[in-house]
């Protein structure tokens, strides 16, 4: 528990939309990504991909590519496990359904791979892959998870005697009693289909073993919660010591490089096996295929309860998950969901059901709102049928229900808490950006033309910075019981005064850290940002750090610099005294350095003093060591634990922003093609650290949740064949698919967060689906369509147009 | 299988001769021959349009191009736009306006804007946005990178210069 923070001073640089201190690498060409590292003797691996869904795999021949000139190593499946035990897998009962880099005996989805080639070079490496022949006896593929859930069907894990890896129902509140008393109860299907991050860089690492030390080094574009390397240090079978991973910056993520260990695991394996340094880097075809994290994939039955008057009673969720053919992250992304399953609502009970089904499908892992965004949609969309049923207009429902802002911090049904917001102050603000009187007007005016004009309304959350109980309240015997998700920094004054920040994860993946650190520090010490160099360390000498994601970086860097700067200026504080021969009582800190109280001239700047801290030990108190550097780990703020019973599931979420979304779109009746005609997005991420990088962060979630919305799937067909392996297939929104967004902010400061911040990196594509939906609803209405499927491809949208229009005839 | 090929081709304006492989691919080539690591590869079938470099003054996809047909051209990659350690005007307007996140597709993205203002130093926003259709980026929803253009263009235009025009006579043999 904390109590609120005492309100922060006048700032200097936070809140200022500096240029990023990250871009002149990237603009040079020089960005040092995972694939512009080599090394001398660097040997490159490529692997053998399942082209079943389902198969037993009966005979793997590697001879002719073991002979091929240039080719070093292959090791099949069954070689690699004995090389290294499974991967480690946070899921429910690990051990029955056993993940491995590569699969042994059976395949389970198309992608999986059977055998690793190492060459020379990756072209050397592919054509090895081509000479090695792997039989098959293909068997029956589990595709559709609902019959995949019945008694009878084949079997993705023999262990587990089912393909459903977890079920749990959880109630909060008294349901049964709001249904029953309620005026209305609205019901729907809702299906939202499976897409992923799928960043532009592609998922690689590069090892290196000294057999001298028995050091494997691995640098990598994914380091995330580094207090659980010890993990794959047992994968890899060497002591937790012996493995230091080095994080290079990652070209985007949304998600698909947190904690994208498989490709690491490999290259490491590799590494050891041969000697040599081994890169691995995957294709776009393993990353499709094969990588981490595909995300939710899911089939929801929903009931809301109403009152006549508008007012949200309760809801009832029901949801089955295709997690494909592992679960690495259990049901955590429905953890997620529950942090804040009421929206920005005052509905008092829910019920949660959820059904993890395993498939013949790649699995799922994280997608920028790691779940959330999902029940975003299905919530906007229940209040939507809801004001329609009413006949209420969708911005009257929403306002009916709110959360006041005096009623923060307001802790909802499920046990987490939201600590601050003012939900009408963005929707007001969201709906005269739109002018949404003029739309409703020309919305009119072009259906007498036949144009189909739609306006759609949101207002959703953006849950930051998650706690680790997320991951286990699900159990009643969890693993471990973990209580934190740290973060951390150390600060280095050197002896000429500069500031050096050292990170340690892999904080980039295309947000801002070195900006926001930069900006944070320059805060504290003022310094200008420019000057501030920002360092990643290997995790070895590492701190524990769990990086980016969940929109938790910003906040949890900013409270573990803000304990760091304090142990800093403690140091210097001392220093100062003794220099101006006053006490630390009589000090103030002002103009980047401490003076006397009441006499502004007798000041020690932090670069004098730390002159004096780095050189002259014995002019100092004896109890004064050399140097002016501090660590600080930043723990989870404000975590609660679950009750025994599970009925109150603690605070875990708890720094909540919120955003407003309004597109006017127009539908084509005749091609299902959606296209937009207008996109208001305003949004509340408490105080900014850099507005110009938030909006960035929102325009761009925003286009990626426009392909969602629209455009971005990952089709397999009913043999369990993936159709999508390439962006001709998976289609990713261009700039002729996206409109200008006009972006508004509020600042509701977090009372819980250094300088009140709330994380942002998620919320454009958290908010986008919903609203594009809405849009898609309100356009054709006429029709009586609903747009309870996404992506709305032109396709779908087009199909039941025409059921519509059919049914009317 | 190995058939090697001997090549001569100019990149930012220096001459590189060198033996390929016929299936090297102008790409990797780049990257791994040349220590070029600017281009980056993104969908690896011509889609993404990352590895984008301009090949005699026209942008073309590295990675569907085999280095053997290079031979005898000019190429300029993004290592080539900055000079004498200024940011090229592009490059300038690229990082005032924030119009990268990851940095990824932005070496692909600044050379197809380069031969956007070089075929037109005035375009109109509606231009720019159909201009770089060619081009994905996941982070930005290219608002950023089309404000970022259109403010190169007028740099360009206050200095009196096309984009290309000086850099293009100097790169070419």
């Amino acid at each position: 528990m904390t109590a609120p923070l005492s309100p922060s001073p006048p700032r200097r640089w936070v809140g200022k939309s500096i240029p990023r201190i990250e871009d002149p690498k990237f603009l040079l060409g020089r960005g040092g990504y995972i694939d512009d590292l080599a090394v001398p003797g660097m040997l490159h691996a490529a692997v053998v991909r399942s082209p079943h869904a389902h198969a037993r795999i009966t005979r793997v021949d590697v001879e002719a590519a073991r002979r091929l000139p240039g080719v070093v190593a292959v090791v099949t499946g069954a070689e690699a496990a004995t090389l290294c035990n499974p991967l480690p897998d946070f899921g429910p009962a690990p051990d029955k359904h056993v993940w491995r880099c590569l699969a042994v005996d059976k395949v389970r989805y198309v992608g999986e791979g059977v055998a690793a080639v190492v060459a020379e070079s990756r072209y050397l490496a592919e054509d090895g892959c081509d000479l090695v022949s792997v039989e098959y006896e293909v068997l029956p593929p589990v595709v559709d998870p609902i019959a995949a859930s019945q008694p009878g069907a084949p079997l993705v894990h023999d262990a587990l005697g089912s393909n459903v890896a977890y079920e749990r129902t959880f109630v909060f509140g008294d349901v049964e009693r709001d249904f029953a008393e309620a005026d209305l109860v609205v019901r729907d299907r809702l299906r939202w289909h499976r897409s992923g991050g799928q960043p532009l860089e592609t998922v690689g690492a590069l090892a290196q073993y000294d057999p001298g030390t028995g050091m494997l080094t691995i640098y990598c574009n994914s380091l995330t919660f580094t207090h659980f390397l010890f993990m794959v240090a047992n994968t890899l079978k060497i002591p937790s010591n012996k493995l230091d991973i080095r994080p290079t910056p990652a070209g985007g993520s949304f998600g698909s490089k947190f904690w994208a260990v498989k490709v690491a695991v490999l290259a490491g394996m590799l590494a050891r096996l041969t000697g040599r340094p081994v890169k691995f880097i995957e294709d776009r075809v393993d990353n499709i295929s094969n990588c981490d994290h595909h995300g939710s994939d899911r089939i929801y039955d929903v009931e809301l309860a109403v009152m006549k008057d508008g007012t949200l009673r309760s809801l009832k969720i029901d949801v089955v998950d295709d997690y494909g053919a592992y679960i690495q992250f259990g049901t955590g992304t429905h953890g997620n969901s529950l942090a804040q399953v009421v929206g920005p609502y005052r509905i008092r009970s829910v019920r949660y059901g959820v059904h993890a089904v395993l498939t013949n499908k790649c699995q799922q892992g994280a997608h920028r709102g790691f779940g959330s965004e999902v029940t975003n949609w299905v919530v906007e969309r229940m209040v939507d049928l809801a004001a329609r049923a009413l006949a209420m207009d969708p911005v009257e429902i929403r306002r009916r229900n709110f959360i006041r802002p005096d009623q923060f911090p307001y802790v909802i049904p499920t046990g987490n808490m939201y600590d601050s917001g003012n939900y009408d102050g963005v929707l007001t603000k969201a709906l005269e950006l739109a002018d949404y009187a003029h739309w409703r007007r020309e919305q009119e005016r072009l259906r007498r033309e036949g144009r189909y004009i739609g306006i759609g309304v949101i207002s959703c959350q953006e849950r930051s910075v998650f706690s680790a109980t997320e991951f286990w309240f699900w159990f009643d015997q969890p693993a471990a019981k973990v209580t934190s998700a740290p973060e951390s920094v150390t600060l280095c004054v050197d002896a000429a005064g500069n500031v050096t920040a050292t990170l340690y994860s892999n904080a980039f993946w295309g947000n801002s850290p070195d900006t926001v650190v930069a900006q944070l520090v320059a805060e504290e010490f003022g310094v200008d940002p420019a000057s501030v160099t920002v360092v990643y360390s290997g995790s070895n000498r590492g701190l524990p750090a769990t990086g980016p994601g969940g929109s938790r970086f910003t906040v949890m860097i900013a409270g573990a610099i803000s304990g760091a700067a304090a142990r800093i200026k403690e140091k210097a504080a001392r220093i100062a005294a003794h220099l101006l021969e006053v006490s630390v009582a009589d000090l103030e800190w002002a103009d980047g350095g401490f003076r006397v109280k009441g006499a502004p001239t007798r000041a020690k700047s932090l670069a004098e003093i730390a002159l004096w801290a780095h050189l002259f030990k014995h002019s100092l108190p004896d109890d004064i060591e050399t140097g002016l550097v501090a660590d600080k780990v930043y723990d989870h703020p404000y975590t609660t634990m679950p009750s025994d019973d599970r009925k109150n599931l603690g605070v875990f979420y708890p720094f909540v922003g919120n955003a407003c979304h309004i597109p006017v779109v127009e539908v084509d009746i005749d091609t299902g093609a959606v296209t937009f005609l207008k996109y208001v997005a305003v949004h509340d991420a408490g105080t900014m650290v850099n507005p110009r990088s938030l909006e960035g962060q929102i325009i761009g979630g925003t286009a990626h949740g426009i392909g969602t919305a629209l455009l971005e799937e990952y089709v397999y067909d009913a043999g369990g064949q993936l159709l999508t392996t390439s962006y001709m297939d998976y289609v990713i929104p261009s700039s002729m698919e996206v409109p200008d967004v006009i972006v508004g902010h509020q600042e509701t400061p977090s009372p819980f967060t250094v300088h009140g911040i709330k994380g942002g990196g998620e919320g454009g594509r958290m908010m986008t689906p919903a609203a594009v939906s809405a849009a898609i609803d309100d356009a054709l209405a006429p029709f009586g369509v609903r747009c309870n499927e996404i992506p709305a491809t032109p396709e779908r949208v087009k199909a039941r147009i025409d059921a519509a229009r059919k049914e009317h005839r | 299988m190995r058939d090697i090929h001997r090549i001569s081709v100019t990149v930012n304006g220096r001459r590189y001769d060198r033996e390929v492989e016929s299936r090297k691919l102008l790409v990797d080539f780049l990257r791994e021959d040349l220590g070029l690591v600017g281009t980056h590869v993104g969908c690896e079938h011509g889609v993404c349009g990352t590895c984008t470099v301009l090949l005699n003054g026209e942008s073309i996809r590295s990675c569907l191009t085999f280095a053997v047909q290079a031979d005898g051209a000019a190429i300029m990659t993004v290592e080539g736009l900055a000079r004498d350690g200024q940011l090229h005007p592009l490059q300038e307007a690229f990082r005032e306006k924030q119009a990268l996140q990851c940095g990824y597709c932005t070496p692909g993205m600044l050379l197809r804007a380069y031969e956007i203002l070089q075929d037109n130093p005035s375009p109109r926003p509606e231009d720019v946005r159909k201009g770089i259709a060619s081009n994905l980026c996941r982070c930005t929803g290219y608002q950023f990178i089309i404000e970022a253009i259109l403010d190169a263009a007028s740099r360009l235009r206050a200095a009196g210069a096309v984009p290309g025009s000086a850099r293009r006579e100097e790169v070419l043999p």
